[in-house]
C-alpha cells in the first residue's frame, strides 16, 4: 500500500518536471501571484515532507520540500483546486481564491490507519495498561443464537447468573448486577440490571468485538466497577466506496429453534457510512437429557440502525437499537411457600412435564429496550479530540406469574426505566509521551412503577440525577513501559416515592426516628407515603502500569479503587418472589460499597506459545449482599426472608489462559479459573461465588483445505465446597413436624464436551459461505449448576446438535 | 462548523428530554400500591343441621400472619359427619371481593386439601371440575372419637390433577395454608 503510494509520488515528481517547464511558457499578462504554503502534520505540528501538490486548473504540480513549504508562482487571478497528497495521509482538496499573493498554513493527517479495518494487533486494547480479553466476530458468530454471558463464559474468570438457560447475567470474578458496567456502542446500559433474573438486553450480533476489562481502567464509564467493565464495540469501517452483508442462520436440535440474522453495510468515499441489522430468534421448550423443560422457549426481535460519517478531523455517528425479549421460565419453577420449595427439591424431577410446545406460557418476562445515540467528534490541531455524545434508553419490563381470575394477563411487575445523558470526552495527545483523556457526564433517570399490576410494586417511583467528572491520564515512560493514572467524581441523588406498612417502618425498621425527613404525613390506613431522598458524593481512581519484555512477555499492574451506589432493588426491595419463594428486603439504612482493587497479568503474546496468567485480589468494604434471615408466615404459608445487609467481603483469585501450537495443524488452548470469596464480617465464604474450572480444548485447521476447522473442547466445573450454610427448617402443617430445607447444598462436579466444525466455501462471485456443525454437551451429560437460580427444580440442558450457515456478500 | 451544529443539537435534545420528563412526571400516586390478590379471611362452615361449626381465619394486614386472628366457634361432635363449605374472601376490597368464586371458575387449575392431626378425623372432597377430579370447595368431615389437634387447609394453584390426595405430592404453588386447632367430643 505504502509502496504503491510511494511509486505514486515519484510518477508525479518526474511530471512535474516535465510541466513546469510548458507552464513557464504559459505566463502572460498579470499572472504573478505566487501561491505558498506549509505542510505540517495536524497531530504534532511537525513539516511534512515530500507532500504532492497537484493545482487541479492547471495540471500543475510541486511537492514539499524539508520544512514542508511548497510554493506555485506566476498565477493568474482566478479560483484554484488544490489536492494535497502525502503517504499514509488522507488526500485532502481544498479550494484557493486567489486575488493577491497567499500563504497558507496546510495540515495533514498521519493517521489514517486508525480508519481502517485493519486493527493493529498491539494497538486494539482500550488502553496500553488495561487488563482485559477480548471476543473476536468470529466467536461472536458462534453464538449468534445464544445470549451475551454465554459467549462471555469463554473467557477465564468469566461465569454466569443463569435463570434457566434463557436468562444468563454475566459475572466477572464472582461479581455481577450492578457491580459490572456494560457498555454498549459506548453507552452505559440501564436495563434494571440490578436484579438477579435480569440479563442484559443486548443482542449480541450487532457488535464487531466484545472486550472485557478485569482491570482498573474503566473510568471513563463508571465509578462503580468493581467487578469490571464489559464493552461492546461495533465495528469501524474503511473509508471506501462499497455495499456488503452477511446472513447467519442457525437450527438446533435441542429447542428446536434457531435464528436468523442478516446485516447490510453502505459504505462511501467521502467517510459516509450505513448500517441496518435485524435478528429473530425463537426456540421451543428446551429438553434435559431425561426430560423436556415445559415452558422454556424464548422469542426475540432485534434490530439496530447506524449511521455515521468518518474522517479524521470531524465525523459524527447515530445509532438505534430495539431488542425485544419474551423468555418463558420454567413452568415448575412457580411455587407458594417453603413446603412447596421442599417438594421440589425432593422430587428430583420437576412437576410439570408436559410435550414440547413453542408456547411461552406464564411465567414469562416480556421486556423491550430502546437504545439511541448520538455522537459528534472534531479534532483540534495542537490538542486532540473532543467528542459529544447524547444517548436515551428505555426500558419496559413486565414480568407475569400464575395468577387467578381478572388478573391473569396482568404483570406481578411492570417498570419502565428511562434513562439519558450527555456527556463529552476530550482526548488530549498532542504531547509525544502524554494522553490525557477528560471528560464530563450528566445523567437522568427516571423509573416509574407502571399501575395497574395489582401489587405493590418491587421498585418504587424514582429520579436519579448523575452527574461526573473524570480525567485519565496515560504516560510512555519508554518505549516499553507505560503508567496510567486517573480519578474519579461522582454525584448521585435519588428521590423516590414508595408507600410502606406503618408496623414496618416504625416497628420493623425504625424508620420514623431513623428517617423522620422522609415522612411525607400521609397516612393510608395502614400505610403510610414516605419521600426517600439520597445524595452520594463517589471518589474512584485508578493506576495502571505496563512493560514489554523480551520474548513477547509483558506484565501489567492495576490498581483500582471503585465506590458504588446502593441500588433501587437494595435500598426498597419488598415483597414475595415468586420464583424463589422468598420475601426479600431492601434496606434504606444501605450505604456505598467501596472496593479497593488490585490485578496483576504476565502475558506472552506469542502464536507458538501464549499465555496470561492473571491473579487478583478485592477489598470490598460495605459489600451489599442478600441472604436469608429469618422466616415470616403468611397466609399462604412460610417464607424465609431475605435482607439486604452489608459487610466486609474478599474475593481473590487467579485466571490463566494458555495457548500452544502443536504442529502447524494443531492448537491446543486451556484455561482454568480459581475463585475464593470471603465474608470477612462473619468469617464464612460469600453467597453465589462460581467454583473452580478449567477447559481445554484441541483444534485442527486445514486452511488449504476449505479452511476446515475441527475443535473438541472439553470444560469441567468442581463442586462449590466453599458456601455459606443458609439451610434451615419448616414447619409442615400436613405432618405436623418441622422439614429441613436445604437451600445451601451445591451440586456436584460436571464435564462436558463439545465438538464443533466449520468449513468455508466460495458463493456467489465474491461472496463466502461458512458451514459450522456443533454438537454440545456431547455425551448427554446429566448436571446441576450451582449459579442457576432454577437448580432447584431442573437438570441443565442435554445434547444439542446445531448447524449454521453464514453467508457473506 | 457542522460539529458545533451537531453538538448544540445535542446540548438541545438533552435539555429537552429533561424537560419533557420531568413535566410528564407529576403522575398523581395512583393505586398501584395495592395488593388485588390478597386473601384475609378463610372460613371453613361445618354443618350437620342444627350444629353449625365455624373455623374462621382472618389477617387483614397481608403480610405476616402474627396479627392474624383464629376464631372457632365451637367443638365438633364425636362421631358426627358434617357437610363442609369453604369460602376465600379478600375483605380489604370494599365490598369483600370473594375469591371462592374465582378459584371455582378455574376448578381444574385449583384443588383443597384438608388435614387434620386429630385420629379419626376424616375429610372427603364431594365436588368435582370439568375433568371428573376433585375440587374441595365442598366437603364432608366425619369425626371420630373425641380429642384435639390441628385441621389445616391448604390451597394450591395448579397441582398435579388427579393427585393421591396428598398435597406435598401434588405440587403446584400454594395460596393458602392455614391451621386451626380444633376439638372432637
Amino acid at each position: 500500500m505504502t509502496l504503491k503510494i510511494f511509486l505514486c509520488a515519484l510518477f508525479c515528481m518526474v511530471f512535474f518536471m516535465s510541466y513546469t517547464q510548458e507552464s513557464s511558457s504559459k505566463t502572460a499578462q498579470d499572472c504573478e501571484f505566487t501561491f505558498r504554503g506549509r505542510i505540517t502534520d495536524f497531530h504534532d505540528s511537525t513539516p511534512i515532507i515530500g507532500a504532492s501538490l497537484y493545482l487541479e486548473n492547471l495540471n500543475t504540480y510541486t511537492i514539499s520540500d524539508v520544512d514542508g513549504v511548497f510554493q506555485f508562482k506566476n498565477l493568474c487571478k482566478d479560483k484554484y483546486i488544490l489536492e494535497i497528497k502525502h503517504i499514509s495521509c488522507e488526500t485532502k482538496r481544498i479550494t484557493i481564491n486567489l486575488d493577491k499573493d497567499i500563504n497558507k498554513q496546510i495540515f495533514l493527517e498521519h493517521h489514517l490507519n486508525e480508519l481502517n479495518e485493519i486493527i493493529v494487533k498491539t494497538t486494539s486494547k482500550s488502553e496500553k495498561t488495561s487488563i482485559e480479553q477480548s471476543i473476536k466476530k468470529a466467536t461472536i458468530d458462534n453464538f449468534s443464537d445464544k445470549s451475551l454471558g454465554d459467549a462471555l463464559k469463554t473467557l477465564s474468570g468469566v461465569s454466569s447468573l443463569n435463570t434457566g438457560n434463557s436468562i444468563v447475567k454475566p459475572m466477572i470474578h464472582g461479581l455481577h448486577s450492578s457491580r459490572l458496567l456494560i457498555v454498549n456502542n459506548n453507552v452505559r446500559m440501564f436495563d434494571q440490571e440490578w436484579g438477579d433474573e435480569h440479563a442484559p438486553n443486548i443482542d449480541i450480533n450487532s457488535s464487531e468485538r466484545i472486550d472485557v476489562i478485569k482491570g482498573a481502567n474503566t473510568l471513563k464509564y463508571g465509578s462503580d466497577a468493581i467487578g469490571g467493565l464489559i464493552i461492546i464495540r461495533p465495528k469501524k469501517y474503511a473509508v471506501i466506496d462499497s455495499i456488503f452483508g452477511s446472513t447467519i442462520t442457525s437450527f438446533n436440535s435441542n429447542g428446536l429453534g434457531g435464528n436468523i440474522n442478516s446485516e447490510i453495510v453502505k459504505t462511501y468515499k467521502s467517510g459516509l457510512y450505513s448500517k441496518i441489522q435485524a435478528n429473530y430468534k425463537q426456540f421451543g421448550d428446551f429438553s434435559t437429557p431425561d426430560y423436556s423443560l415445559t415452558n422454556s422457549g424464548l422469542k426475540n426481535i432485534n434490530t439496530s440502525f447506524k449511521i455515521g460519517h468518518n474522517s479524521y478531523e470531524k465525523g459524527f455517528n447515530a445509532y438505534y437499537s430495539f431488542v425485544s425479549n419474551e423468555i418463558a421460565i420454567l413452568q415448575s419453577s412457580h411455587i407458594g411457600n417453603v413446603n412447596d420449595l421442599v417438594n421440589a427439591i425432593n422430587n428430583k424431577e420437576p412437576r410439570v412435564i408436559e410435550d414440547f410446545s413453542y408456547n411461552i406460557d406464564f411465567p414469562k418476562q416480556s421486556i423491550l429496550h430502546h437504545l439511541g445515540k448520538i455522537e459528534a467528534y472534531k479534532r483540534f490541531k495542537s490538542l486532540g479530540k473532543l467528542s459529544v455524545q447524547y444517548d436515551l434508553q428505555i426500558n419496559r419490563r413486565k414480568e407475569f406469574d400464575l395468577r387467578r381470575g381478572d388478573l391473569k394477563d396482568t404483570p406481578v411487575i411492570d417498570l419502565r426505566l428511562f434513562t439519558n445523558s450527555i456527556q463529552t470526552d476530550l482526548e488530549i495527545d498532542a504531547f509525544d509521551n502524554l494522553k490525557i483523556n477528560s471528560g464530563l457526564l450528566a445523567r437522568y433517570q427516571q423509573n416509574d412503577a407502571v399501575s395497574g399490576t395489582g401489587t405493590s410494586p418491587l421498585i418504587p417511583d424514582f429520579d436519579k440525577y448523575d452527574a461526573a467528572i473524570y480525567s485519565i491520564v496515560n504516560y510512555n515512560l519508554n518505549a516499553t513501559s507505560e503508567l496510567s493514572a486517573g480519578i474519579r467524581y461522582d454525584f448521585s441523588k435519588i428521590n423516590a416515592k414508595k408507600r410502606y406498612n406503618i408496623s414496618d417502618w416504625e416497628e420493623t425498621y425504625n424508620y420514623n426516628e431513623i428517617f423522620p425527613e422522609f415522612e411525607t404525613g400521609n397516612v393510608d390506613g395502614t400505610r403510610i407515603s414516605t419521600n426517600p431522598k439520597f445524595t452520594f458524593h463517589n471518589i474512584s481512581a485508578s493506576l495502571g502500569y505496563s512493560t514489554l519484555f523480551k520474548n513477547d512477555l509483558a506484565l501489567l499492574v492495576n490498581y483500582g479503587l471503585a465506590t458504588r451506589v446502593p441500588n433501587p432493588s437494595e435500598l426498597f426491595s419488598d415483597g414475595l418472589h415468586h420464583s424463589a419463594a422468598r420475601i426479600e428486603t431492601g434496606l434504606l439504612t444501605m450505604n456505598k460499597e467501596v472496593a479497593n482493587k488490585f490485578v496483576i497479568s504476565l502475558e506472552r503474546n506469542n502464536d507458538d506459545f501464549g499465555f496470561i496468567i492473571s491473579p487478583y485480589f478485592k477489598q470490598i468494604d460495605g459489600f451489599i449482599q442478600l441472604v436469608p434471615v429469618g422466616i415470616t408466615t403468611t397466609i399462604r404459608g412460610a417464607f424465609p426472608v431475605w435482607e439486604y445487609n452489608q459487610i466486609n467481603a474478599q474475593i481473590f483469585g487467579v485466571d490463566i489462559d494458555l495457548s500452544k501450537k502443536i504442529t502447524d495443524k494443531f492448537d491446543y488452548q486451556g484455561s482454568l479459573s480459581l475463585l475464593r470469596g470471603n465474608n470477612l464480617t462473619d468469617d464464612i465464604p460469600l453467597i453465589h461465588m462460581p467454583s473452580a474450572n478449567f477447559s481445554n480444548s484441541i483444534t485442527y485447521r486445514n486452511k488449504s483445505l476449505n479452511q476446515l476447522s475441527i475443535r473438541l473442547k472439553h470444560r469441567t466445573v468442581l463442586q462449590q465446597n466453599q458456601f455459606p450454610n443458609y439451610n434451615f427448617y419448616t414447619f409442615n402443617a400436613i405432618l405436623q413436624e418441622d422439614v429441613f430445607v436445604d437451600i445451601s447444598t451445591t451440586p456436584p462436579s460436571y464435564s462436558l464436551f463439545n465438538l464443533s466444525t466449520s468449513a468455508i466455501f466460495k458463493a456467489f462471485n465474491k461472496g463466502k459461505l461458512k458451514l459450522e456443525f456443533n454438537i454440545e454437551n456431547l455425551f448427554n451429560a446429566t448436571y446441576r449448576e450451582n449459579l442457576n437460580r432454577l437448580r432447584y427444580f431442573a437438570d441443565e440442558l442435554g445434547r444439542n446438535f446445531n448447524l449454521k450457515i453464514k453467508i457473506n456478500y | 462548523m457542522k460539529t458545533l451544529h451537531s453538538i448544540k443539537l445535542i446540548a438541545l435534545l438533552f435539555i429537552s428530554s429533561i424537560l419533557l420528563s420531568s413535566c410528564s412526571d407529576n403522575h398523581e400516586d395512583d393505586d398501584h400500591d395495592h395488593e388485588e390478590e390478597l386473601i384475609t379471611t378463610v372460613t371453613y362452615t361445618l354443618s350437620n343441621g342444627a350444629d353449625i361449626v365455624t373455623l374462621k381465619f382472618q389477617d387483614l394486614t397481608g403480610g405476616s400472619i402474627e396479627d392474624a386472628t383464629y376464631d372457632v366457634s365451637g367443638p365438633l361432635t364425636a362421631n358426627t359427619t358434617y357437610t363442609g363449605s369453604i369460602q376465600l374472601l379478600n375483605e380489604t376490597e370494599s365490598p369483600a371481593e370473594d375469591i371462592t368464586e374465582e378459584v371455582e371458575e378455574e376448578a381444574d387449575e385449583h384443588e383443597f386439601f384438608y388435614a387434620s392431626s386429630v385420629a379419626g378425623v376424616s375429610i372427603t372432597k364431594t365436588d368435582m371440575d370439568s375433568n371428573g377430579n376433585p375440587i374441595g370447595i365442598g366437603t364432608a368431615l366425619t369425626a371420630g372419637n373425641a380429642g384435639t389437634g390441628t385441621l389445616t387447609i391448604i390451597l394450591k394453584h395448579e397441582p398435579t390433577k388427579p393427585n393421591n390426595g396428598s398435597s406435598d405430592a401434588a405440587g403446584g404453588s400454594t395460596d393458602v395454608e392455614v391451621s386451626f386447632l380444633i376439638e372432637v367430643q
